[in-house]
């Protein structure tokens, strides 16, 4: 620091000391206060008027809809679209609303998540304890893999799928779900295996446990977090796929949000806006309850989870 | 037991190259070998499935001996880059790339803009601060499939804001970007933004509390106002957090194709098209594969643009430091 | 002669190009607490890490028990191992932390219980047996994580500076209990570590290590008296040796004007001449009284002191170059002031300079 900015900046402190000085004795009305709070009230507004909108909406009559204005209360509750969107909505293929996603979403999500993560956490702590050659070079293949556009791997799959005679059936989703789930997961468990105190690792080899052992007796026990962080991960990311779902499945195995969007953009018939709008909740229903179950965990999930896209 | 003698390098480690197994075909077979698939069929004219990966039907005769090529479709498909100038001759190709540009072009500026304001917005100490990144971070645990249906809703020039507001006196308010075909790309970006930046500014805050605090206290002692500090001091700081952000929006923006098969189904018209769609439906409804393939290694391309100078910069000058 | 616990045949371990143990050769008997001290990077852990098993070396032969044990699983070597974290399994009791090594060897339910016991009863830990790790204090895991070696009945101890952790108090405590543990069990035990007072504390022998080699291999007082190279005789002693810069020639060591009578030095191999730095230790000059018995005598300046409670650290110039001295902390000295010291370089140690070995 030159003569002169270090005179500058004694000026500078001798002047903030006579006024009030530091963020810790502010006004709670202050300019700066109101700005912040105002601009982030706005913000939040903007953010959630979307989930209101599609709360009210499910709730109304249609009569409602047509007369009122989207974001007014509904002044007659109906709870009818939310039962019509569940049992009875149509797809053009069928009208058993979206039930059959449902239960198919969750024979595709529950295999899917311990799948993926049974062999992303097997992997990552073999990359990290275990290092053999080349194990760094399948992983740095890995990893780019994972910004491949999956249109580029869409066909070559359906083949293969073909081949060991999956193609169209919820298992050979599952086994799409897990591989394209791997980069990611993998390098979750591998930063997570490596940030572990390598000592223990070497204790319990001295102490006679072997590959499957350590894994099992000594990671898996101080890992319960990482894995919550995989599992929302994998639910939330399975649960809203949409490509793989329409890809790999037949029009009876499709999962939920292939449905839902059957049904709303459903050429056939009047459209149902409340009905839709209920359809569109449900769906969003298991990513939004672990979302708001989660809290800090599915903050850290997307941060690690961002490199998916 | 014999322990004299060095165990095959092979057998050593057993369990853990057993266990990578998965991770290793997954590379080869899927990333490597589907990619490689894909772009070699692209410069053929197949129309319709193949029925197998690779057809064994080439068989060389030397004497008695014969020898099938894994490579016979190939050799009696093979076009050049025909497919490469149908697709740029194709209309809809030229309006999905330009949608593409469009779309990516805004979505990078604005979510970077609005995701670095709010993060600093909510890095200013604030009360509360856990519940405004919950709302501003919900959507994000939304399927874009829920995403544009929502904004389709929104957006609906009958029911939603544009009534809304004529319905507040402003009769001759036009606000229909679903219904008009210069403007759809837009009505896209709205609720790709509302659904993804709260992603980014998740990122950037965590960008910003891994800066150094005593960076702001020697700012302050200093005598530099805030918005010095974060445009001089901050912003430069968090150069690979930036990057890395860029990497990630830009990469998700080459995929984008829910969203609008959810929102505008590429209509009206084909005004809202997207590479991805363009790939999907030569695919698996245009039973054009050919197509298909050749499209969706321009989409490798632009990742590739995007991603290897970063992993260049990011990995490359790691290794070398 | 007793039989060889551990040794070591020409070990080299390479990363990739980087060499870290350039054909090393150990014999460690029966019983012997051996220390391998150097500074960080020296490749002390990487040795144990080595004899461990952890590691898989380049080339070489480690014998343990007269077994050739160079390819064998850790737990298949005899040995067990304490290290700097303890690394006592968190999610386990002490209970589950010493049955661990024994149920993985299959050890019927009933000896391992009484094998738990007699480790617990050693190491006195037995109201700890069903606590966790966390609940435990730094001299309760040491000795968890001793007991751990202890009830496998391991041949060799190692350990992987266990105290380097802890502060100072406890470090003390910590280091005795470790040698009452050595004299009552009587194990080979084989000790990395950086810090040159547990060293000279524990050991019945000293490696003192450097760039993957051994540069000395000796008891205390032989790396104290007679150190090998002159990084040994830097390494060791606290303040650090003086080295005076100069020539062995036939009237004795000549720096500068001064001349300093060798007479007495014990050659390590016949008398010899040419430049040399000649070593002596801050604590083997003599000041006033005790000086004047001193076959060197010198008046020199007080430059700077450094008062440390028990001593004074004198600076000063002798024969051109910086030197120190320890002085009685009792004795009141003020910059300027003048004093004879005098020292017998029968004590100090001559390194050549070409080759920076004990001459």
């Amino acid at each position: 620091m030159t003569l002169s900015t270090a005179i500058a900046g004694a000026d500078a402190v001798a002047s903030r000391l006579k006024g009030p000085q530091g963020p810790k004795p502010r006004k709670r009305f202050s300019r700066r206060n109101i700005f912040i709070y105002g601009t982030l009230i706005v913000v939040a507004l903007y953010y959630a008027l979307p989930l209101y909108v599609m709360i009210v909406t499910s709730l109304k009559g249609m009569p409602e809809i047509r007369l009122g204005n989207i974001f007014a209360p509904p002044v007659e509750i109906t709870f009818e679209p939310w039962v019509k969107a569940w049992s009875e909505a149509c797809t053009g293929l069928n009208c058993e609303g979206l039930s059959r996603g449902f239960w198919n979403s969750v024979r595709i999500t529950v295999p899917s998540v311990f799948l993926s993560i049974a062999i992303a956490s097997v992997n990552g702590y073999a990359l990290a304890n275990w290092k053999f050659k080349g194990a760094e070079a399948f992983f740095t293949i890995l990893i780019f893999g994972a910004f491949i556009p999956y249109q580029v791997m869409l066909y070559p799959i359906v083949i293969i799928l073909r081949e060991i005679g999956l193609y169209g059936t919820l298992w050979g989703l599952v086994l799409v779900h897990s591989i394209f789930g791997m980069p990611i997961l993998t390098l979750l468990f591998r930063n997570y295996f490596t940030s572990l105190p390598e000592e223990l690792f070497k204790a319990a080899r001295v102490d006679g446990a072997r590959f499957w052992g350590i894994y099992f007796r000594i990671m898996l026990p101080m890992s319960l977090p990482i894995f919550v962080v995989a599992m929302i991960i994998q639910v939330t990311g399975i649960w809203n796929d949409f490509l793989f779902g329409v890809v790999y499945t037949k029009p009876d195995t499709y999962p939920m949000t292939v449905q839902l969007n059957n049904i709303v953009n459903s050429v056939q018939g009047v459209k149902e806006y409340n009905v839709n709008m209920a359809a569109t909740i449900l769906t969003g229903l298991v990513p939004l309850t672990i979302y708001f179950v989660s809290g800090k965990l599915f903050v850290r999930g997307i941060a690690a989870g961002a490199v998916k896209g | 037991m014999d322990t004299t003698g060095r165990p095959n390098p092979l057998f050593r480690n057993l369990s853990a190259k057993i266990a990578a197994i998965p991770m290793i075909l997954t590379a080869l077979v899927i990333f490597v070998g589907g990619t490689a698939w894909t772009v070699i069929y692209s410069f053929t004219s197949s129309k319709l499935l193949p029925k197998k990966l690779f057809e064994w039907t080439d068989v060389i005769n030397i004497g008695d001996w014969s020898l099938s090529i894994p490579t016979g479709i190939v050799w009696k498909s093979f076009v050049g880059l025909q497919q490469y100038e149908r697709l740029w001759n194709t209309n809809r190709w030229m309006v999905s790339i330009e949608n593409l540009f469009i779309y990516g072009l805004c979505s990078l500026v604005l979510s970077f803009i609005i995701g670095f304001v709010l993060a600093a917005l909510l890095d200013q100490k604030i009360r509360f601060e856990n519940t405004f990144r919950t709302i501003i971070l919900y959507p994000f645990a939304l399927s874009f499939i829920v995403t544009g249906l929502v904004w389709q809703w929104l957006l609906n020039p009958d029911f939603g804001i544009q009534s809304v507001i004529r319905g507040m006196g402003f009769v001759g308010f036009t606000f229909d970007p679903l219904y008009s075909a210069d403007i759809v790309i837009y009505g896209v970006l709205i609720a790709g933004l509302w659904q993804g930046t709260g992603l980014i500014m998740v990122l950037m805050l965590a960008g910003l509390r891994g800066i150094d605090q005593e960076i702001w206290k020697a700012a302050r002692v200093d005598g530099i106002p805030a918005w010095k500090t974060y445009l001089f001091i901050v912003i430069p700081m968090m150069r690979p957090v930036f990057i890395t952000t860029l990497v990630i929006i830009a990469s998700g923006i080459v995929r984008i194709y829910d969203l609008i098969v959810a929102q505008t189904s590429g209509g009206p018209g084909i005004s809202s098209e997207v590479p991805a769609k363009y790939v999907y439906d030569y695919m698996f409804q245009g039973q054009n594969l050919g197509q298909g393939f050749a499209a969706s290694t321009m989409m490798l391309l632009a990742v590739a643009i995007v991603v290897i100078p970063w992993a260049y910069l990011e990995f490359g000058s790691r290794k070398r430091g | 002669m007793t039989a060889n616990s551990v040794e070591i045949r020409g070990l080299d371990l390479a990363f990739g190009a980087v060499e870290v143990l350039k054909d090393l050769n150990l014999e460690i008997p029966e019983g012997e607490f051996l220390v391998l001290l150097g500074a960080s990077g020296c490749g002390k852990s990487t040795l144990l890490n080595c004899i461990a098993g952890l590691l898989d070396i380049t080339g070489g032969q480690i014998f343990i028990k007269d077994q050739n044990v160079t390819w064998a699983e850790p737990s298949q070597r005899g040995i067990g191992m304490v290290f700097q974290s303890y690394a006592l399994y968190p999610q386990m009791t002490v209970k589950g932390n010493l049955s661990f090594g024994l149920k993985n060897a299959r050890f019927a339910k009933a000896e391992i219980e009484e094998r738990v016991a007699r480790a617990a009863e050693i190491l006195q830990i037995q109201p700890l047996l069903d606590r966790k790790p966390a609940a435990l204090s730094g001299g309760q895991r040491q000795r968890v994580a001793i007991g751990r070696a202890l009830v496998r009945d391991v041949d060799v101890f190692l350990f992987d500076e266990p105290l380097s952790n802890l502060d100072a108090k406890l470090r003390a405590d910590l280091r005795v209990e470790i040698k009452r543990l050595h004299q009552k069990l009587r194990n080979t035990m084989i000790y990395v570590t950086h810090d040159q007072i547990e060293a000279m504390t524990l050991a019945d022998r000293i490696a003192i290590m450097r760039s993957g080699a051994i540069q000395q291999l000796g008891s205390p007082d032989e790396i104290y008296n007679r150190p090998r190279t002159k990084y040994v005789a830097e390494f060791i002693g606290s303040p650090a040796m003086n080295f005076i810069d100069g020539v062995v020639a036939e009237r004795g060591f000549a720096a500068g004007d001064t001349t300093i009578p060798l007479d007495g030095y014990g050659w390590a191999d016949g008398p010899k001449q040419g430049p040399a730095w000649l070593g002596i230790r801050p604590e083997h000059v003599a000041t006033g009284e005790l000086a004047q018995g001193k076959p060197f005598r010198q008046e020199i300046t007080v430059e700077l002191f450094e008062p440390m409670g028990a001593d004074t650290l004198v600076w000063t110039t002798l024969a051109g170059q910086p030197f120190h001295f320890n002085l009685d902390g009792q004795h009141k000295v003020a910059t300027g002031d003048r004093m004879t010291i005098g020292f017998d370089s029968a004590r100090g140690s001559l390194f050549g300079k070409d080759t920076e070995l004990r001459l």
